[in-house]
């Protein structure tokens, strides 16, 4: 089953590395992830989405405890969250497709950022399977280019994390 | 003071007595600031990796960190196999390596190597110093992080321009310093602890299985004191042996690979195993999907992340193994004096009485007599160590056949006796280790259980051996093959032996080391075995390294042997006898 994870960490150099490294050398498999500082800049926040059965998942969440500059770990498909993805979608867009574009785009709540003679480029977010819907929507002759953020993700309600 | 200075009295602040080290160019600004003080010994030594091995065993017989200091580049990397046999059996370590200057990091530099990147799987962690006023609190932290929790090696990787003596901070060694994102558990749930008492006390056919982590965590007085209070069986890992004394009439002898034939059938017929700072190794386990099928597992270790990592345990206790046994005992005393009735004392008895039989019938006594025309059996030395040390030797050994025998032949009374590479397996070590353990204990007597094969992959410390006086005494039980993989050739390959034999390229042992400037003996005849060994131990060669070089049945294997894929009763017992399941039940 698929999860996401949510990391705090030391904002400090090597920090990630080691939380990437350990990936590797358990060979669990990670799909997507994002890192950026949170409001307090000494912490960085890091989502990654893997997969695997439950004592797989303990295990990975127990091995990030582990990393020395871990602060917190959450499983945040646990509970109820919200889990959101960015992607920028460079689109050929020419005659008749133009407005076929167009109309996706808005369909699927996307935003076009970007406009040239013969393409768009459309801004999108929500799961990533929306995301993946309208790729497929589009269809992939169309598409040149895709840049994705990874999942990011908060839980909901009043449950927070934090230090 | 300069970085270099405060490094190194940081580390005197942090109560290192030795540093093990190599020096080279990135490493000189500190060294030129030992050169300065008295308080910290240099141990210089002819290889790095023999420098990360001394100091890995003389924190294994103390319980504290033990320092090395290399330089960038190879000195840092010949570093990494010592690393990575301390991180695997959990062993604290400092491990500082110099670096070239900050501003060419990245430049592919002389010498220069991403150290925290090399060595990052295998260390617990690791600092790079950016500014030279930082060190104090990186040492600080360093000792910290290696020594408490799980322990493990920590490296500390140096640019040489932090350590310029032209650039003076001021020195100040922290005493406490809080580390929001590393706080170890130390003591267990208390809920826990009582069902686990519960569960101990109303068990049927139990079993005590302890690991190094009983050592590591300083439970060995609590976990005698639950043993005897329960009179239930004692087995040991290979890296648990001495944390109960193997001389006890409760002690069932080693498990696992080559364990004891009684120590694997209690573990696979027991009901409830009470595992403490062991954490299920495939060299324990056999094949996890058969292991004991009717047990119920109390699992004890200080890192979460062991438990239920192989084997489901019903009932985890996080926390540090010595802490947690002696709440458990006291949990176990008071529950006990409760209820006269347990445990059931009709039931602990048939199961004395069947492990006492599986004892009687494949115990390791065969019947080894020394015989006059027959080559003298690895198993036999071994035994002649014992009897020659009385068994209160210090004893390192190398991986292979001989180490198995040691550990299955010489009985560990005490802890921290037994000091040998069990995760990671690392040829070369024994010796290094031995000169490591007479560093901390220079009136010990240190004896280190060797093969030819292992022996020359750091032979080169005969030399430091020489110039630090170290009357270590070295056993090679010498089989002229790489043993242990010609028995695996044996049995798994046709006898096909593939790249481990070299019989007719052997030094002569015994000039060798007379060439180093030590004492050697051949032993070939088993009638000189025991004489020879006494004159090893004897008090006129107590200040002198003495190698015994005692020429092996070459042909022998290590008995019991897991049979590959089975459960832990599944084993060969000799060259020609397997344990047959149903027999022994």
């Amino acid at each position: 089953m698929r999860h996401i994870i949510a990391v705090l960490l030391e904002n400090e150099p090597g920090a990630l590395s080691r939380v990437v490294g350990l990936f590797a050398q358990r060979n669990y498999n990670i799909e997507s992830l994002t890192v950026a500082p949170t409001e307090d800049p000494t912490l960085s926040r890091l989502t990654l989405t893997t997969a695997g059965d439950d004592s797989k998942i303990e295990q990975i969440m127990k091995h990030l405890y582990k990393v020395v500059e871990v602060v917190k770990v959450v499983d945040l498909s646990e509970a109820d969250h919200v889990e959101r993805e960015l992607m920028l979608v460079k689109i050929r867009a020419e005659g008749d497709a133009r407005e076929e574009v167009k109309r996706t785009a808005d369909i699927f709540r996307g935003q076009i950022v970007d406009v040239s003679p013969n393409g768009y480029t459309v801004q999108l977010s929500g799961p990533s399977d929306k995301l993946d819907a309208f790729i497929r929507a589009i269809g992939k002759l169309a598409i040149l280019e895709v840049a994705r953020t990874g999942v990011s993700g908060i839980g909901r309600g009043e449950k927070i994390l934090s230090v | 003071m300069s970085g270099g200075e405060m490094l190194i009295r940081a580390l005197q602040d942090a109560g290192a007595e030795y540093i093990f080290g190599y020096p080279g160019g990135s490493a000189l600004h500190i060294y030129d600031a030992i050169f300065k003080q008295q308080k910290i010994e240099h141990i210089l030594v002819r290889h790095e990796q023999a420098a990360t091995h001394m100091a890995d065993a003389y924190a294994r017989a103390t319980g504290k960190p033990g320092v090395v200091l290399v330089t960038s580049g190879p000195g840092a990397t010949n570093a990494v196999t010592g690393i990575a046999t301390a991180y695997m059996d959990s062993i604290p370590m400092v491990v500082i390596s110099g670096q070239v200057p900050n501003n060419v990091i990245g430049t592919d530099a002389f010498q220069e190597t991403d150290m925290v990147g090399v060595s990052r799987p295998v260390v617990k962690h690791s600092f790079i110093v950016k500014n030279p006023e930082d060190i104090p609190a990186i040492v600080w932290k360093a000792f910290h992080i290696a020594s408490t929790g799980r322990p493990g090696p920590v490296v500390i990787d140096v640019p040489k321009d932090t350590t310029d003596p032209e650039i003076l901070a001021t020195y100040s060694y922290p005493k406490d310093i809080k580390l929001r994102s590393y706080n170890p558990a130390v003591k267990g749930n208390g809920r826990q602890i009582r069902k686990a008492a519960s569960a101990l006390l109303n068990a049927k056919r139990p079993i005590i299985y302890a690991g190094g982590g009983v050592i590591i965590g300083d439970g060995s007085e609590a976990l005698t004191r639950l043993a005897k209070t329960l009179n239930y069986p004692v087995t040991n890992t290979l890296m648990g042996l001495g944390c109960f004394p193997g001389d006890d009439e409760q002690f069932i002898g080693m498990l696992g690979m080559h364990g004891t034939f009684e120590a694997n059938m209690t573990m696979h017929h027991a009901d409830v195993i009470l595992a403490a700072g062991a954490r299920f190794d495939d060299r324990v386990t056999n094949n996890p999907a058969k292991f004991c099928p009717d047990a119920t597992i109390i699992h004890i270790d200080v890192d979460p992340a062991s438990i239920s990592k192989i084997i489901d345990a019903q009932i985890p206790i996080v926390g540090q193994v010595g802490s947690v046994l002696e709440d458990l005992a006291e949990a176990v005393e008071s529950l006990k004096s409760n209820d006269a009735a347990l445990p059931d004392a009709e039931a602990l008895g048939e199961w004395w009485e069947r492990i006492n039989v599986w004892r009687a019938s494949h115990g390791l006594d065969h019947n080894m007599a020394i015989e006059p025309d027959k080559p003298i059996l690895p198993q036999q030395a071994i035994q002649s160590l014992y009897r020659a040390t009385n068994g209160e030797a210090y004893v390192t050994s190398d991986v292979g056949q001989h180490q198995m025998f040691a550990a299955q032949y010489y009985k560990f009374a005490e802890p921290r006796r037994w000091i040998n590479s069990g995760g990671l397996g690392t040829m070369g070590f024994g010796l290094p280790a031995a000169m490591g353990v007479q560093f901390a204990y220079p009136e010990a007597t240190v004896a280190c259980v060797t093969g030819e094969g292992s022996f020359m992959m750091n032979m080169q410390e005969l030399s430091t051996c020489l110039q630090y006086g170290l009357p270590i005494k070295i056993i090679a039980l010498n089989n002229q093959a790489l043993g242990m993989v010609k028995q695996w050739q044996d049995m798994q390959y046709g006898g096909r032996h593939s790249q481990s034999t070299y019989s007719d390229s052997l030094p002569d042992f015994k000039t060798l080391v007379e060439a180093f400037g030590h004492i050697g003996f051949k032993v070939e005849n088993g009638a000189d075995l025991d004489s020879v060994m006494d004159e090893a131990f004897s008090p006129a060669l107590k200040n002198r390294l003495v190698f015994v070089d005692v020429w092996v049945d070459p042909h022998e294997h290590v008995y019991p042997m897991a049979i590959k894929g089975g459960s832990m009763q599944d084993m060969y017992l000799s060259k020609i006898t397997t344990s047959i399941q149903g027999d022994y039940m």
